[in-house]
C-alpha cells in the first residue's frame, strides 16, 4: 500500500521564474494602460506568464488599491498573478481568496530601495548582493541550447554553445555566452540589479537585467559579432562592446 | 546490436520518406540487413515510396498489439534482399503506437538487423517522438528556408532532452544535418537560405546536400527509391550520404550553381 501510494506523486523542491510587476500608481485605467503597452512590446515574452505583483510601494505612500480589480485585470491582459507581495492583511486576504498566495519577498526588492537612497553606500549593497547570490555554483552548458528549450540557473550561468532563437535561458546571477545568442536571455531574475550580460555575438530576441528589458527591436544590428556586456545603470539597460 | 536512425525534421513536406527511403536502400545495397519502419500511422506513404503497398498485410499496430509477429508483418524489398519494410496503418489513429510497444519491437528488430530506420511524422508531438525517442544517430532533414530551419532546431531541443539517451544520461544521440530540396539558383537569388546560413543557426554535422531533383518525383512514381537511379543528381548525393554516414570521406556536391560557375568562369553578368 505504501510503495503504491508513493508512486502516485511526489513532491519536489524547485525554483520557479516569474517577472516582479511592482506598481506606483493606483489609477487602474493608467495601470491597464501602461501594462497593454508593455506587453505589446515583447508579446511571445508576456503571453501565459506568471507575474507577481508587488504592492510595497503603494503601501508605502498610503495608495489603496482594489486587489480583486487588478487580479482581474492582470488576467484578462492574459498574465498569470501567482503571487502577491508586500500587501497588507486586508490585501493579503484578498489575495487568498482568489487563490492567489503571499510571498513574502526577498532582500532583492529593498536592495534596489536603499540604493537609490543611499548612494554613497552602493558599493557595500552591490557586493552584499552578489554575495547573496553567489551561493549557488555557477552552472555550466555545453551542449547547444536550442529553440523551445529553457535554462534555469540558481546562480551564475555560463554557457559554451550557441542559444538558438526560440531558446530562454534564465540566471539569478550573470549569464555568460561564449557564442552567439539568438534566444532570450533573462539576468538577475530575483532582483539582482548587479546582474551582468556578457556575450560573444548578441542577436537577442529580449535581454533582461533585474525585470529591464530590451526586445531585438530595440537592440541595434551594429552590435552583432562583437563581445559586449549589458548592465544596469540608474534602471536603464546598458549595451556596451567589451574591450 | 542494431543502429537506431531516425529521419526526423519539426516541419512536414521537407523530405523524411523520400530520405527514409533513400538511405535504407542505400544502407542495404552495401550488404547491411536494414529495416525500414514507417512511424507516420493514419497517413502511410513509405510502402508507396518502397513501392510495396499491395504487398501490405499486416502493420506496425498489428506487431504492437500482439494481432501479428514480425516475421508476419515484414515486408521484404523488391530490389534488395537485405532490405525490410516495416508500413503503417492507414485505419488506425497515432494513438495506437505506445512507447513501450516501440521499444519492444525495436528490440526484437535490434537482434536481427544492422540498421533500423524510423521515419518519422511531422510535427513534435506524439508520433514524432515516439520515432526519435531509442535513437542512437538522427538525421534532420531541413530545406533552405527559415521556418524549416527554426523547426528542426526545435526538433535538435526534443533529441538533446527527451529521448532515450538522454533520460538515461547515456552519450547523446549523434545528429547529421541533412539539407535536402537545395537550388543553388534560388539561394544566388536570395529566395532560399545558402548552406552557410543555415550552419550557422543550426551548426550541425553535414551529411549532405540533397539537390530539388525531377528524378525524385519519378522515383516516387515508380516506386523505387530513388537512390537505385544511379544516373540522377539527388540519387548520387544520397549515396554520398549513405557513404559517409558509413564513414568514407567525399567531397560535398550540388552545392554550387553549374551556370553561376561558368557565368564566373567568363566573367559574364
Ligand atoms: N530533393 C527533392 N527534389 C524534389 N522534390 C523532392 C525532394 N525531396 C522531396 N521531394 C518532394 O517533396 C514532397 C515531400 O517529400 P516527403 O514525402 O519525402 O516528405 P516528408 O518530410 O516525409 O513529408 P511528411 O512530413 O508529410 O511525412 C514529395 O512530393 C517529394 O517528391
Ligand atoms: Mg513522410
Amino acid at each position: 500500500m505504501d510503495g503504491l501510494q508513493s508512486s502516485v506523486l511526489e513532491f519536489r523542491s524547485s525554483t520557479f521564474f516569474a517577472p516582479v510587476l511592482v506598481l506606483y500608481s493606483n489609477d487602474m485605467h493608467a495601470i491597464a494602460l501602461h501594462l497593454q503597452e508593455k506587453i505589446a512590446s515583447a508579446p511571445d515574452f508576456f503571453k501565459s506568464s506568471p507575474v507577481l505583483f508587488d504592492l510595497t510601494e503603494l503601501n508605502e505612500h498610503g495608495q489603496e488599491i482594489d486587489v480583486a480589480a487588478l487580479i482581474a485585470l492582470l488576467r484578462q491582459s492574459g498574465l498569470c498573478p501567482v503571487g502577491i507581495r508586500g500587501g497588507n492583511d486586508a490585501q493579503a486576504r484578498l489575495a487568498l481568496a482568489s487563490s492567489i498566495p503571499v510571498d513574502s519577498g526577498r532582500s532583492s526588492g529593498s536592495a534596489r530601495l536603499e540604493l537609490s537612497n543611499a548612494p554613497a553606500a552602493m558599493p557595500e549593497i552591490q557586493a552584499m548582493v552578489v554575495k547573496e547570490v553567489s551561493h549557488a555554483p555557477a552552472m555550466l552548458v555545453t551542449q547547444p541550447v536550442r529553440s523551445g528549450q529553457r535554462i534555469y540557473a540558481g546562480g551564475d550561468l555560463v554557457i559554451l554553445s550557441q542559444v538558438s532563437a526560440g531558446a530562454e535561458i534564465m540566471a539569478e546571477g550573470n549569464i555568460h555566452v561564449y557564442n552567439t545568442l539568438r534566444g532570450r536571455a533573462l539576468a538577475g531574475v530575483q532582483g539582482n540589479t548587479a546582474a551582468r550580460l556578457f556575450c560573444l555575438d548578441l542577436q537577442a530576441e529580449l535581454v533582461s537585467i533585474a525585470g529591464v528589458y530590451k526586445t531585438s527591436e530595440d537592440l541595434k544590428a551594429s552590435i552583432k559579432k562583437k563581445p559586449l556586456q549589458v548592465y544596469l545603470q540608474d534602471q536603464a539597460l546598458i549595451v556596451e562592446e567589451l574591450n | 546490436m542494431a543502429r537506431i536512425i531516425v529521419v526526423t525534421s519539426g516541419k512536414g513536406g521537407v523530405g523524411k520518406t523520400t530520405t527514409s527511403a533513400a538511405i535504407a536502400m542505400g544502407l542495404a545495397k552495401r550488404g547491411h540487413k536494414t529495416a525500414v519502419i514507417d512511424f507516420d500511422v493514419g497517413l502511410r506513404n513509405l510502402d508507396l515510396i518502397m513501392g510495396c503497398e499491395r504487398r501490405v498485410v499486416y502493420d506496425f499496430v498489428n506487431v504492437i498489439n500482439g494481432e501479428a509477429n514480425l516475421n508476419q508483418a515484414l515486408i521484404r524489398d523488391k530490389n534488395c534482399n537485405q532490405l525490410y519494410i516495416l508500413p503503417a496503418s492507414q485505419t488506425r489513429d497515432k494513438d495506437a503506437l505506445t512507447l513501450e510497444g516501440v521499444g519492444r519491437v525495436l528490440e526484437e528488430l535490434s537482434k536481427d538487423f544492422k540498421y533500423i530506420v524510423c521515419d518519422s511524422p511531422a510535427g513534435i508531438e506524439k508520433g514524432a517522438n515516439l520515432a526519435m525517442y531509442y535513437a542512437d544517430d538522427a538525421f534532420v532533414v531541413t530545406n533552405p528556408e527559415v521556418s524549416s530551419v527554426r523547426d528542426s532546431d526545435r526538433m535538435l531541443g526534443i533529441l538533446a532532452s527527451k529521448s532515450r539517451r538522454a533520460e538515461l544520461r547515456m552519450d547523446p544521440i549523434k545528429e547529421f544535418l541533412l539539407l535536402t530540396r537545395y537550388d543553388p539558383s534560388r539561394v544566388e537569388s536570395g529566395e532560399m537560405l545558402s548552406l552557410e546560413d543555415v550552419q550557422e543557426i543550426l551548426s550541425l554535422h553535414l551529411l549532405g546536400i540533397i539537390p530539388e531533383s525531377k528524378s525524385v518525383l519519378n522515383a516516387s512514381n515508380a516506386g523505387i527509391p530513388v537512390i537505385l537511379d544511379e544516373k540522377s543528381d539527388a540519387g548520387q548525393a544520397y549515396a554520398d550520404v549513405v557513404a559517409r554516414y558509413l564513414g568514407e570521406k567525399r567531397p560535398h556536391r550540388f552545392v554550387e550553381n553549374k551556370k553561376g560557375f561558368l557565368r564566373k568562369l567568363f566573367g559574364g553578368k
